[in-house]
């Protein structure tokens, strides 16, 4: 009797260990994935940056028939007030009557206020190699005015409400040749797709705030600064969808509905991802 | 008195239990968009893509109930969706279900077809790796459904299950409604011949599936 006793508290001791060692080492290696992130999520390092200060350049550059700069462009917060702009988009304006996403906003200024013709702006929408992208470095530099604040849209508008209820329903939309949504691959914790984790969109809460909270962001294996147009591009692309418009409403609403789920997230922009 | 208490209890623990559901979808329901303003949606946003593509997203008769119910549908639905699939089911003509193993492990691994960013003329693959574990040997494997491996072995070879299972490729929602799955023969993603290979991978004994 004794004997049992001793034997299976040896059992268990091994077993806690075995598992022990396990979590240990899964910690050890998250914590190592934490500490590469901080690294390279420098300033001084992470190349995110380069297009901040590119943007910052484009904001206070005079272009278009009107020849002035987009500094009296409203992004929410009055003319010209970048602090904390980014993390209150997208919302409804009155002078457009229109919900519209800082790229949404920024054409619209450019369009508006600079008297710019955007064909060549939208035809450079995403970077490639020897091709910058005004769009990118416009919103890296405005997103970064609100680094370390937290995601808060407004919601009260009837057309923001309109945004986020048809938002929720293009995530759960299927379509494509594979009748894929995006809650296939984002309404389930802990899933993953290859080795790729996915986070779980679908409830609000911590993997929304971590996924909104770090866009804009230097994605390393295309070597450019991306925005959220440009991973919902993707993400359509991968869902076998057609080629979405960009800045286009349904982004918007897609958007609206995801920055809602993140409410309360902190930004921390540009971030660096794989 | 305590035989009344428990009646109550189990009435209100009954209540509660046919209660839910109705509470669930009717919050759904109340709290989704109207169709239409959806649809302009999607107009604004896809509507310049070619015509065949646009197509593609008109949700069907299937989709538009998995859709409203966010892919939870209720019984009585999941009925009907499973029948109206059931149909689109087209089985070999000369009944042979199993085709070439060694051909359905490209099936399996090729992730390329449907995309717009693929050439038109690209054969589309199934992408099973994407999401469930087949061989052993494979680490790089999703976890949206469930693991393959030992498939045809667990199941003893039996010829019902084989048929199963060309049935769930073929159609997933056929066997199980708003399944994750894509209808790979109903949506012509893949042929009949490559879903016979398929099936082989996960049923023929030497497949590396069951070793």
């Amino acid at each position: 009797m004794r004997q049992t006793t001793i034997r299976s508290a040896i059992a268990f001791a091994i077993l806690m260990c075995a598992s022990g060692t396990a979590v240990h080492a899964q910690d050890a290696s998250e914590k190592e994935i934490e500490r590469y992130r901080a690294m390279i999520s420098d300033p001084m390092s992470n190349p995110g940056f380069l297009a901040v200060d590119r943007g910052e350049v484009l904001w206070s550059q005079k272009r278009g028939t009107k020849d002035v700069s987009l500094e009296t462009c409203d992004l929410g917060q009055g003319p010209g007030k970048l602090e904390g702009a980014f993390a209150k988009l997208p919302r409804y304006f009155k002078d457009a009557d229109k919900v519209m996403d800082t790229e949404q906003r920024l054409l619209w200024c450019m369009t508006n206020i600079q008297g710019l013709d955007t064909k060549d702006v939208i035809a450079r929408r995403f970077s490639g190699p020897g091709r910058a992208s005004d769009m990118e470095d416009l919103v890296a530099f405005i997103a970064n005015k609100s680094s370390g604040m937290k995601i808060d849209i407004p919601l009260a508008h009837p057309k923001e409400q309109e945004m986020a209820a048809v938002g929720e329903a293009l995530f759960y939309r299927r379509g494509g040749v594979n009748d894929f949504s995006c809650a296939t691959c984002h309404a389930e914790e802990g899933k993953r797709i290859r080795l790729q984790g996915l986070p779980d969109l679908s409830k609000p809460g911590k993997l929304p705030q971590e996924t909104m909270g770090g866009w804009p962001t230097y994605r390393v294996s295309q070597g450019a600064l991306r925005t959220m147009q440009h991973r919902l591009w993707d993400c359509y692309r991968q869902q076998r969808w057609p080629v979405p418009e960009y800045a286009s409403d349904a982004l918007t609403a897609l958007t609206v509905f995801l920055q809602k789920q993140a409410a309360g997230g902190e930004l921390n922009v540009p971030s660096i991802k794989r | 008195m305590t035989s009344s208490l428990k009646i109550a209890a189990l009435a209100l623990t009954a209540g509660i239990f046919t209660a839910l559901p109705f509470a669930a979808s009717a919050q759904t329901v109340a709290k989704s968009a109207d169709p239409a303003i959806v649809d302009a949606y999607v107009k604004a946003t896809f509507g310049k893509a070619p015509a065949e593509w646009q197509e593609r997203i008109v949700p069907d008769e299937t989709l538009k109930t998995c859709n409203a119910y966010h892919n939870n549908v209720p019984s009585a639905e999941a009925d009907k969706i499973v029948k109206r699939e059931l149909a689109k089911v087209v089985y070999p003509a000369d009944g042979k279900f199993l085709g070439d193993w060694k051909e359905g492990r490209k099936v399996a691994n090729n992730g390329r077809g449907g995309q717009f960013s693929d050439p038109p003329d690209t054969v589309a693959g199934g992408n099973c790796y994407a999401c469930h574990q087949l061989e052993k040997s494979e680490v790089s494997f999703g976890t949206l459904g469930p693991s393959l491996t030992n498939y045809g072995k667990d199941r003893k070879y039996a010829p019902d299950e084989i048929k199963n299972a060309y049935t769930k490729i073929y159609d997933s929602q056929a066997v199980f409604a708003c399944s994750n799955m894509p209808r790979f023969g109903a949506n012509k993603v893949l042929n009949e011949q490559q879903i016979k290979d398929l099936v082989a991978l996960l049923f023929d004994p030497d497949s590396p599936v069951n070793k």
